[in-house]
């Protein structure tokens, strides 16, 4: 009666639902805290729901919640610096992911690995260590000081995919346009640029959700004066669940949409050039 | 169109020489092949001539223009690679009016241009395509008219034809040679494949570790080999090793295993030197009749059949020539099978002995 079809279909059916529980289910919960006016238990579902809290967040509609502030501000600063940490990184990494991967450097997978250092041990030391030195030369609580260490934790994204981006276009193609009368730049923006685009879009949107997402450099270096969203969600988180809801909602916003950008412009063939 | 002389070049790897003091001169709208097994420095050379392999020594003139330091784009060579290493962004429009723009010709001509090229190898009408919506053969062709329509002084094409499939890579040698002919630019042809060696060459530089060691037109190369590595990979050769017994003037006399006798060309030898005789399959003649036994006199000797092979238009025979195997053809319709004994004959004239 019940074939092996029918039971591998049941299989793969029980495993879809428990993965897409895994994605979604947090998300459906923090969008019904969004909404939720008055939740009390042991109730399943919000007593009361409406928008009030979203208005408030967007600066719309005057609160005197704890914890509640105006999250424009904070969204507009971490927007500010993500697309200058993207910019910055992203023209430190494309000559530098280029050279490691079309040239032969000495020490180059110890330079590659270097790049890695700052996510490979905890954070916390490395940031107040950095703390210190930032305050001696006044970098600490400034906007640039919070850039310098989004770009430390980004660039090994920039720089990694770079260069295995680079890495898997192969070298011919290069020489094929010099030897039709290329220089070395005409070839590399006519022809490797273009090849790279989508593996450097990659990276690009990479470098934009770490920078958007990341704490706890921002944390140490840039609080109490740079407010950015992921410092707002925290500081309302432990008041204010519905405000939290919002600014993680919020926060999720770019990533998807860059998730999906990439989804439809990265090519498997980069990410298999990859290591 | 000019041509392009190589003096003494020398590429090291650390200690590897990978060329090893190559002089070579490739006449005016010849076609020479650079012939050699894998890592005998024949791509070397090439990319040396292309410049993207600096020289350790030596230097490399196009005409009385010396290019040894030479940025590749401005040495005017037009390159063909194994793996076409067409632009996939670019459509075939795109790509092969790409060099004509780096020229900046005029629009007008440089769709001339691109459709002459296209009409040269039979793909008009593929403009708009992309290199991926094109099969191996026509992703060669177009690879090929990239690199002629910007008119180069010389041509290089570094194994055009590996990465095709069989039936197809015989038929683009006749292409090549064809497209050759018509454009007469002084070329340069990368292979270790002998057969297509043979077909489209003016003449051949056989390459032995970064080395000349033969060069010559293709039927001299063939049938009289410098060495043994020369008529080891030219054709299919069985070498019988032995000690000259005598000269005699155009003729030498080689004793083999038990006390049989070949004799042979002689190529500048002397008595008692140690040498191979080789023998290929288009040498031996199978004497039918019979009634003849072994007499080294006449080059001919009894020989047992130790495998044969239907290859379809002929037979592939293994002979035991007195202890030594060699391998023969023969024709279908007669066939032997192991075991089976036949008297063969040998012409000195085709024979080569070459020394150890």
């Amino acid at each position: 009666m019940f074939t092996k079809r029918f039971w591998i279909i049941s299989c793969e059916i029980i495993l879809l639902l428990l993965v897409f529980l895994i994605i979604v289910g947090p998300m459906i919960s923090i969008f019904i805290w969004s909404v939720a006016i008055r939740w009390y238990w042991p109730n399943t579902l919000p007593q009361e729901i409406g928008l009030d809290y979203w208005l408030q967040a967007l600066g719309l509609q005057k609160s005197l919640a704890i914890g509640a502030v105006s999250i424009v501000p904070a969204f507009v600063l971490s927007i500010t610096i993500a697309v200058i940490v993207v910019a910055i990184c992203m023209v430190l990494a494309i000559p530098a992911g280029y050279a490691l991967a079309k040239y032969k450097i000495p020490f180059g997978p110890a330079i590659l690995f270097l790049f890695l250092m700052p996510n490979a041990f905890p954070q916390q030391p490395i940031f107040i260590n950095l703390l210190g030195l930032f305050t001696k030369i006044g970098l600490a609580g400034t906007v640039q000081g919070v850039i310098l260490v989004h770009i430390l934790v980004g660039l090994v994204f920039g720089v990694w995919i770079t260069s295995a981006t680079f890495k898997s276009i192969p070298v011919y193609l290069e020489e094929a346009a010099r030897s039709v009368g290329a220089g070395r730049i005409k070839a590399f923006f006519r022809i490797t640029l273009p090849l790279a685009a989508p593996g450097l879009l990659a990276s690009a949107v990479f470098v934009f959700i770490t920078s958007l997402d990341e704490f706890t450099g921002t944390f140490f270096i840039g609080l109490p004066f740079i407010n950015t969203l992921p410092m707002a969600l925290y500081s309302s988180s432990g008041y204010n669940m519905q405000f939290a809801s919002v600014i993680a909602i919020i926060l999720l916003i770019p990533s998807l949409g860059f998730m999906i950008l990439i989804q439809k412009v990265l090519k498997a063939e980069y990410v298999g050039g990859m290591g | 169109m000019p041509d392009l002389r190589l003096r003494s070049i020398v590429k090291k790897y650390g200690k590897l020489k990978a060329v090893d003091n190559l002089s070579l001169d490739v006449r005016e709208g010849e076609l020479l092949t650079l012939l050699g097994p894998s890592g005998c420095g024949k791509t070397t050379t090439l990319r040396s001539v292309s410049g993207f392999v600096t020289l350790t020594s030596g230097d490399i003139y196009i005409g009385e223009r010396k290019i040894t330091d030479i940025a590749p784009e401005k040495r005017g060579i037009g390159l063909v690679f194994q793996n076409y290493a067409l632009w996939p962004h670019m459509t075939v429009f795109q790509n092969l009016a790409f060099g004509l723009q780096i020229k900046k010709l005029p629009s007008d001509q440089i769709k001339k241009k691109v459709e002459q090229g296209l009409a040269l190898v039979k793909l008009e009408g593929l403009e708009s395509r992309y290199p991926r919506q094109l099969s191996g053969g026509q992703q060669q062709r177009v690879a090929l008219v990239r690199a002629l329509v910007l008119e180069p002084d010389i041509l290089l094409l570094d194994e055009p034809l590996s990465n095709l499939d069989a039936i197809l890579r015989e038929q683009m040698r006749f292409e090549i040679a064809q497209i050759h002919k018509e454009s007469k630019v002084t070329t340069i042809y990368v292979t270790h494949d002998q057969t297509e060696a043979m077909v489209i060459s003016d003449r051949i530089a056989v390459l032995e570790s970064g080395r000349i060691v033969q060069l010559g037109k293709p039927a001299e190369v063939y049938s009289r080999p410098a060495n043994r590595f020369v008529a080891g990979f030219m054709g299919t050769t069985s070498f019988i090793h032995g000690r000259v017994k005598e000269i005699r003037g155009k003729l030498a006399v080689v004793a083999v295993n038990k006390g049989i006798m070949i004799t042979g060309r002689n190529n500048s030898l002397e008595t008692g030197q140690e040498v191979d005789v080789a023998v290929r399959p288009e040498n031996i003649r199978f004497l039918w009749e019979g009634g003849q036994s072994n007499d080294s006199k006449k080059n001919t000797y009894e020989v047992r059949v130790t495998r044969a092979a239907y290859v379809g238009e002929l037979i592939d025979y293994q002979l035991d020539l007195a202890g030594s195997l060699i391998r023969g053809k023969g024709e279908v319709q007669k066939k032997l099978a192991p075991g089976d004994k036949i008297t063969i004959t040998l012409d000195p004239e085709q024979i080569s002995i070459l020394k150890g």
